[in-house]
């Protein structure tokens, strides 16, 4: 899997060179306001943690960067040209590819089918090209046996795998097709200690390929370990903005559970 | 190349459980009954059982002529209907479509003394037209696809009388064999095959080539993938860069080209139109195309299977007259098949998301 992070990864890449920056984004949906006055910065080879509880606005955050709806102010720039994306395929075709919160698979679909979804390989390029079915069938089921994953047939609808299968699969494709950025919603949330592991392994080997990976969660515990920059959002706006060096995992903890707001809980719970 | 990991020294290329489960490739057998169209093989065979059994009329080889073609005027549009069931939506203007596209053909080239070729090209291009503006503004207005299309349907179903009453004054046109270019158009779209033993229509053959053009679109190429894929969950595949708005527009525009196929069959065949033709038929592709394998929801389903639909209605539609029955049975029949292949593909379903 690791391997794979480095074969696919864009080798110009360099540790610490901006890849996404964005300035003073927001998005309202009607008349909610999801997202406001965020600034948040990808560098190669770096982990941006995103943290924040439901509804903090993580998720449309990374709706934005991963093309799914447009932002509605403020700048985004992409290697350093501000870009518009009008929709996922764009994002895609700039390196950057999304593990969703919701996984993004089709259930009634094949496994394979699945992990080349919107990328699919051809054997040529007009329009009624037929498919290379046996490579990607090949190359889906290598890349999951790289990652654990072992599916009784690559044949099989995605939707009888577990939960935590198809999180990695979801991971895998990401990772395969993501050259130069790598966006993580939750990945963590549905796994247990051990699958969490995985990712976390693999999130780091991301970062030290030299892609840049955001990494939305609302465990701090994860956050930390991989993280080289912090951002906590709460109902919308950025309440913390730090590096690793200038912040413990105790603080990141606090800010998270609300600080004050969690001190005048367990006063108030107090036996 | 791992060295640049610097986290874990354990690459994480080995299985958290150990040791590699056995794969398992599934059976033949459970491959083949895990088709959508097995269901619909199953019904057509036994149906075709019953009637030979039956009814001797229905032994002759020009009496499976006759069912082939009775089967292939709802098959060539169930095809289209049942590409875009799986894509996720519905179509209720088909049926209406079938008789604009003959009218407009028809009307065309007669008003304006053309070649009846012209007349069928401009129609094609107004059907196709009617298929863009249905995906159109499906996409645009979100709405589900049963009001926008019963819309159309009403619109069309008015737009056929009214026109057609204004420039014939009756509700049929005016009958076109005379005009130039008739004749070859009817040779491609309404000829007699003579096979040596018995006659058939063109019109079968090119809704075998047409269901043959179809499955292999769907289960071999990106755009099959992309129907299969907005159908079983558009989100999902907008998010991993499916170009949703387009996928659904053209499964709208191949509703529509089947049934100007269809229309100009019809117009060459009679070499005049009833303006009132076509209501109804609708809901019958609907069910041939559910009869075989499609799900209304929308993600599963095949070509074939619409074939083999198609071909239940036109065995049951010759089988009932060549036994001897009214006639009317047969919607008692269409609603038992109906029921019969939603319980299967609900079942289906169940079963193909449910985990092994």
């Amino acid at each position: 899997m690791t391997d794979t992070i480095i074969e696919h990864a864009d080798h110009s890449l360099e540790v610490g060179t901006p890849l996404v920056e964005m300035e003073g984004v927001g998005k309202t949906y009607g008349a909610i306001r999801a997202l406001e006055g965020v600034n948040l910065t990808v560098n190669a080879g770096e982990v941006t943690c995103v943290l924040g509880d439901n509804g903090a606005g993580k998720s449309t955050l990374i709706k934005i960067i991963s093309g799914l709806h447009p932002h509605t102010e403020g700048t985004v720039k992409v290697d350093g040209a501000e870009v518009h994306f009008g929709s996922p395929r764009e994002s895609l075709d700039q390196g950057i590819a999304t593990v969703y919160q919701d996984l993004a698979v089709v259930g009634l679909m094949e496994v394979w089918r699945n992990f080349f979804l919107g990328s699919e390989i051809r054997k040529g390029r007009w329009p009624g090209a037929p498919l290379d079915i046996a490579a990607m069938r090949e190359i889906a089921d290598s890349e999951l046996k790289k990652m654990g994953i072992f599916v009784k047939d690559i044949n099989q609808p995605i939707g009888t795998l577990s939960g935590g299968q198809r999180q990695c699969v979801a991971i895998a494709r990401a990772v395969y097709f993501g050259a130069r950025v790598l966006i993580l919603d939750e990945p963590t949330a549905a796994l247990g200690v051990k699958q969490s592991g995985v990712v976390l392994k693999y999130t780091a080997a991301a970062r030290d390929a030299g892609l840049g990976v955001v990494f939305i969660t609302h465990n701090p515990h994860h956050a930390y370990m991989v993280g080289d920059h912090f951002i906590i959002l709460k109902l919308g706006r950025r309440v913390l903005d730090k590096k690793r060096s200038e912040v413990s995992l105790e603080q990141l903890t606090a800010e998270m559970a609300g600080g004050q707001e969690l001190a005048e809980l367990a006063h108030e719970l107090k036996r | 190349m791992s060295s640049p990991v610097a986290t874990p020294p354990s690459p994480p290329s080995t299985p958290s459980t150990g040791a590699e489960p056995v794969r398992v490739q599934r059976s033949l057998g459970a491959r083949i009954l895990s088709r959508p169209e097995v269901g619909s093989l199953a019904a057509a065979i036994a149906i075709f059982v019953f009637f030979f059994a039956i009814a001797p009329p229905f032994r002759t080889a020009e009496a499976f002529s006759t069912i082939l073609y009775s089967a292939s005027t709802i098959g060539i549009v169930a095809l289209g209907v049942a590409l875009l069931m799986i894509g996720g939506e519905f179509d209720l203007s088909s049926g209406v479509q079938v008789t604009t596209a003959a009218l407009a053909s028809s009307m065309i080239s007669y008003q304006f003394s053309l070649n009846a070729w012209v007349g069928a090209v401009a129609s094609l291009v107004i059907a196709l037209a009617i298929g863009f503006l249905n995906g159109w503004l499906l996409i645009k207005t979100k709405l589900p696809s049963f009001l926008i299309t019963l819309s159309t349907f009403f619109m069309l179903q008015g737009i056929n009388l009214g026109v057609t009453k204004l420039l014939t004054g009756a509700v049929a046109t005016q009958n076109i064999s005379d005009l130039d270019g008739f004749d070859s158009a009817k040779a491609i779209f309404a000829a007699d095959v003579d096979l040596g033993f018995v006659n058939v229509k063109i019109s079968v053959f090119w809704w075998i080539l047409f269901t043959l053009v179809a499955t292999w679109i769907l289960l071999r190429t990106r755009t099959g993938n992309w129907i299969f894929a907005v159908g079983g969950n558009q989100d999902s595949a907008r998010a991993v860069g499916v170009p949703v708005a387009k996928v659904k527009i053209g499964l709208f525009m191949g509703v529509a080209f089947c049934a100007w196929f269809l229309g100009q069959h019809l117009l060459f065949n009679f070499s005049t139109v009833q303006a009132g033709l076509g209501v109804g038929n609708e809901l019958i592709y609907i069910v041939a195309a559910v009869v075989g394998g499609a799900l209304l929801t929308g993600g599963y389903g095949s070509a074939i299977g619409a074939a083999i639909g198609a071909f239940i209605f036109g065995m049951t539609t010759q089988g009932i007259v060549y036994a001897g029955w009214d006639p009317n049975w047969f919607k008692t029949f269409l609603g038992v098949m109906l029921l019969l292949a939603v319980l299967l593909n609900l079942y289906v379903k169940n079963s193909a998301s449910r985990r092994k």
